[in-house]
């Protein structure tokens, strides 16, 4: 009972973390350029104000159009609340597999990209397009790089791959640093930050993941901007658990809810610092160049499971 | 504490240094390239020297020396310089498409493996893990050998197999004998030296580095006569 509770905190901290978390990156990279930055609510107030603007449509939009904005957000949502924040073994536990997780940010990927081309205007197609190219070289190098821990953990279970995490000795594991590496580059990646895309821009000729909601408004856009919100917070969570899960509760007394808490929060702001800087410091990379740092990932994703077996197994 | 530790540095080294051979492949700019390699020589240098304190072999400081000495500070330098009086910074032209390499790279990582583990299986050394590496890390250097065009990325592909054999050696048998060693560190020194007159000499007399001019213009020779 207790943690179908936390569950539902879980879920629901994800979401309302979720936009707070985007200000923040805002507000440290604008520190970092010596800008004063909106403010970490500025998001939230963004989605207030779209969701109480009237929806404006092309006449020939389908009930595609008008359904994607909620199959996205239910799908990412769904995506996010199976992850474990805090506690390790939630009811949703059973679901919280890796490959459902993909799927589900697949099938909130497909539909974006479909309503993307529905309006039929170029600008959508185009980052449609893009954007199904990326998915199909970013997916296996994101699938790649967790299952080097599935491998250790004999499981693609996510509550499994923490346990195993946090019962095994700290040891120097060069496969997970290999691991790590690629899930960081194809994180960066599908959350369209920016040495693929920038999140900020409307330019016509680089934008990916804006060229593909370019015709929304209204609480369809502010749906699709939370999403996209969440799903960078669902990607830090994973790392997060993937990697550096010390600290999160096995059981559900107080104390170690919020200590987890309290640390889940502090490992995801670390990380958004790290993107703030990474984007700082990063030039936006040619769009023919995509494919190669992607499959870059793919290497060292593929180094990761190699190692595992070269040094790993045998030891 | 150096029963646990020393064997999983090893192993951690020896990650970095199969991350060194792709890096090398994977690079676009020479003097990248040429820091790769730098790297490459740091890492042997600190391999040998774990591998030292975790088999309490003082003959392998010494070779730790050498290599942190030869091969990440002398080599680099010398093909650095080469490389600045040559004006050749620019990009490196791969004959083959850069992710069709990565996929023959891993191929050939795959295969050192399977090739590698039944050796693995007799060796009681506790750097016995680190052999598939030093293996694949030598196919590597080989394969940015025979896909490069210039003179000087084959050279530093040359110079890798010989950092890869190098480390095959400290993994496979904790370290050559130390004249040995001194003699090879010699050889690679002359060879570069060596190889660094032969550019000049080639761009001489073909006005290019690339392999492929050499071809043409024997070719060329040909014709007239």
């Amino acid at each position: 009972m207790r943690s179908a509770l936390v569950q539902f905190f879980q879920a629901g901290m994800l979401l309302l973390l979720a936009p707070l978390l985007a200000g923040f990156v805002a507000t440290c990279r604008a520190r970092l350029q010596n800008r004063r930055g909106a403010g970490v609510m500025q998001p939230w107030r963004n989605l207030r104000k779209l969701f109480s603007k009237e929806v404006v449509m092309a006449s020939h939009a389908s009930w595609i159009f008008r359904t994607a904005p909620y199959v996205v957000f239910t799908a990412t949502v769904m995506a996010a609340s199976v992850v474990p924040a805090m506690l390790v073994d939630t009811p949703l536990s059973l679901i919280a597999d890796v490959i459902a997780l993909v799927a589900l940010l697949a099938l909130s990927r497909f539909f974006q990209a479909l309503a993307g081309m529905d309006i039929g205007t170029a600008f959508g197609g185009m980052g449609a397009s893009r954007e199904m190219t990326f998915a199909a070289l970013g997916e296996p190098a994101m699938l790649m790089s967790i299952f080097v821990i599935s491998l250790s953990a004999h499981s693609t279970n996510l509550t499994s791959m923490i346990n195993h995490t946090l019962n095994s000795p700290f040891a120097l594991h060069p496969s997970l640093a290999f691991a790590l590496v690629a899930m960081l580059l194809v994180a960066l990646a599908e959350n369209g930050r920016i040495p693929i895309d920038n999140p900020t821009t409307h330019l016509e000729l680089t934008m990916i993941h804006e060229a593909m909601i370019l015709e929304y408004s209204g609480r369809h856009l502010a749906l699709m901007e939370w999403a996209a919100m969440v799903k960078l917070l669902l990607f830090s969570t994973l790392i997060v658990d993937l990697f550096m899960p010390w600290g999160m509760a096995v059981n559900t007394d107080a104390i170690s809810l919020v200590q987890a808490f309290g640390l889940w929060l502090l490992k995801v702001a670390g990380l958004m610092i790290a993107l703030a800087l990474a984007e700082t410091g990063m030039a936006k990379l040619r769009l023919f160049d995509v494919p190669e740092y992607l499959s870059g990932a793919f290497v060292i994703a593929f180094l990761g499971l190699l190692s595992f077996y070269m040094l790993e197994v045998g030891a | 504490m150096s029963d646990t530790l020393v064997p999983q540095l090893v192993d951690g080294l020896a990650a970095l240094m199969l991350l060194t051979s792709f890096a090398l492949l994977a690079q676009h700019r020479l003097l990248s390239v040429l820091n790769w390699f730098a790297a490459q020589g740091f890492l042997l240098a600190t391999t040998a020297a774990v591998v030292a304190y975790g088999t309490n072999n003082h003959e392998l400081y010494i070779s730790a020396l050498m290599a942190l000495l030869l091969k990440g500070l002398l080599l680099p330098w010398l093909l650095w310089r080469v490389i600045r009086q040559l004006h050749v910074h620019r990009e490196v032209e791969p004959l083959m498409n850069r992710t069709m390499t990565m996929l023959i790279a891993l191929a050939l990582t795959l295969f050192s493996f399977h090739i590698i583990q039944p050796i693995e299986k007799i060796s009681h050394l506790m750097t016995r893990d680190s052999m598939a590496i030093a293996m694949a890390c030598v196919l590597l250097g080989m394969l940015m050998m025979i896909t490069r065009r210039k003179a000087i990325t084959q050279v530093i592909g040359f110079l890798a197999v010989e950092n890869s054999l190098f480390f095959a050696a400290i993994g496979s048998t904790n370290g050559m004998p130390l004249v040995v060693e001194i003699g090879i560190a010699f050889d690679v020194l002359i060879a570069a030296l060596i190889f660094g007159l032969f550019f000049f000499q080639i761009r001489d007399t073909f006005d290019s580095l690339e392999v492929d001019a050499m071809h043409a213009h024997l070719i060329h020779k040909d014709d007239d006569e």
